[in-house]
C-alpha cells in the first residue's frame, strides 16, 4: 500500500532512529526495509524504545497505545515504518 | 540562618556585574545528557563577554533536598529567586522541560526545543515499564497512574511525588513576551544545527551546538537591547 505522505513518514522514522539512538547519517541512510533493528542495533535496547515511541508520537502527531507495541514492530526498519504509516495515515 | 533546602550549587562563568544568562536544563535524566554541552555554551558566552549561571534547583543534581520533595512550582520559584538575586538584567535560556518552569519575571527568554510535560512523563513511564519487564513484572501505564495518585513513584531513577506527576501531566510551556524559541535542524531562521543529546543514552558533547547556542543567545540579547 502506498499512502500519500508515506515517504515523509519513512523519513521521520529514519530521523527519529538517528536522533534517539545517535546513529550517524551514513549508517542511517543504509537502512532498507529488511534491515534488522532489535537485536541487530546495540543502541536499541528496551530503554531506548521508550524514547523512540514518544518521539514518533510527537513528530508524527500520533498516539501509540502501549498494548499495540510488541517486539514485531522493532524487528525490521520496514516493519517500524509500516507501523508508523498506518498510525499516521490510516 | 539559611534554610538548608535553599543551599544549592551554582556554576558561574563570564564577567561579574553584567547582564547574565540563567540556564535552565532539561528535567530529570535529560539534564545529565545536556549538562556538558550547556557548560560549553557558558564558556562560549564568556568568550563573548557575556556572564551566565547554571543553578541547581531544589532536588536536582547536588541539592540536598530529596527528589520527591521537588515540584515544578518549587523549581519555578527557586529560578525566579536566582533571577531576582542578580544585580543586572537576566535572560532565561531553557531547553526541553526547562521551558515548563521559565515563566518568571526576566528581561527576556530563550527556549530550545521546548517539550510538554505529558510527553516527558510518558517517556519516563515507558522506561519504567521496560525496566519492570526485565524483572518479569508486567506493569501498564494505567497501573503507574494509579500508583502515582497517592504515593511517590520511581520513574527512570527519580522518585516523583503525586504533585510533580500531576503537574507534569498538565504542563505546557507558557506563552511569554520577549521570548525566542528555536529548534534543532538544518537551515532556517529558527533552527540550530546539532544533535538532540537529551534523547541519547550516550550523548557525549556537541561543541558546535554549544557554539550555536551561545551565538543565538548573544544575538537575541542584542535584539532585546540587554547588555
Amino acid at each position: 500500500m502506498i499512502y500519500e505522505g508515506a515517504r515523509e513518514v519513512e523519513a521521520a522514522v529514519r530521523a527519529v532512529l538517528g536522533d534517539v539512538l545517535g546513529i550517524d547519517a551514513a549508517r542511517l541512510a543504509a537502512f532498507r526495509d529488511d534491515s534488522e533493528l532489535f537485536g541487530a542495533l546495540p543502541e536499541l535496547d528496551s530503554m531506548a524504545v521508550a524514547g523512540l515511541l514518544t518521539e514518533m508520537e510527537d513528530r508524527l502527531g500520533i498516539t501509540i497505545d502501549d498494548d499495540e507495541v510488541d517486539g514485531d514492530i522493532f524487528e525490521t526498519f520496514g516493519a517500524l515504518v509500516r507501523f508508523a504509516q498506518v498510525k499516521a495515515l490510516g | 540562618m539559611t534554610d538548608p533546602a535553599h543551599v544549592e550549587q551554582i556554576v558561574r562563568d563570564g564577567p561579574a556585574g553584567r547582564a547574565a544568562v540563567v540556564f535552565v536544563l532539561p528535567l530529570f535524566e535529560e539534564a545529565n545528557r545536556l549538562r556538558r554541552t550547556v557548560r560549553l555554551a557558558m564558556r562560549a558566552l564568556a568568550a563573548r563577554g557575556i556572564a551566565s549561571l547554571l543553578p541547581d534547583l531544589p532536588g536536582q543534581n547536588e541539592s540536598l533536598l530529596p527528589t520527591e520533595a521537588a515540584t515544578l512550582a518549587r523549581w519555578r520559584e527557586a529560578l525566579a529567586r536566582h533571577v531576582r538575586d542578580e544585580d543586572a538584567a537576566v535572560i532565561t535560556a531553557a531547553t526541553r522541560g526547562g521551558a515548563l518552569i521559565d515563566d518568571i519575571d526576566a528581561a527576556a527568554h530563550w527556549r530550545l526545543a521546548p517539550a510538554s510535560g505529558a510527553s516527558l512523563l510518558k517517556t519516563m513511564m515507558r522506561t519504567r515499564i521496560a525496566s519492570d519487564r526485565e524483572y518479569g513484572r508486567d506493569t501498564t501505564i494505567a497501573d503507574l497512574d494509579r500508583m502515582a495518585a497517592d504515593a511517590p513513584l520511581r520513574l527512570a531513577g527519580n522518585l516523583l511525588s503525586p504533585t510533580m506527576i500531576a503537574e507534569l501531566r498538565s504542563s505546557e510551556s507558557a506563552p511569554l513576551d520577549r521570548c525566542r524559541t528555536v529548534a534543532l535542524g538544518a537551515g532556517g531562521e529558527d533552527r540550530l544545527a546539532g544533535r538532540p543529546l537529551w534523547l541519547q543514552a550516550e550523548p557525549g558533547e556537541d561543541a558546535a551546538l554549544a557554539e550555536e547556542i551561545a551565538g543565538d543567545i548573544a544575538q537575541w540579547m542584542a535584539a532585546c537591547a540587554i547588555s
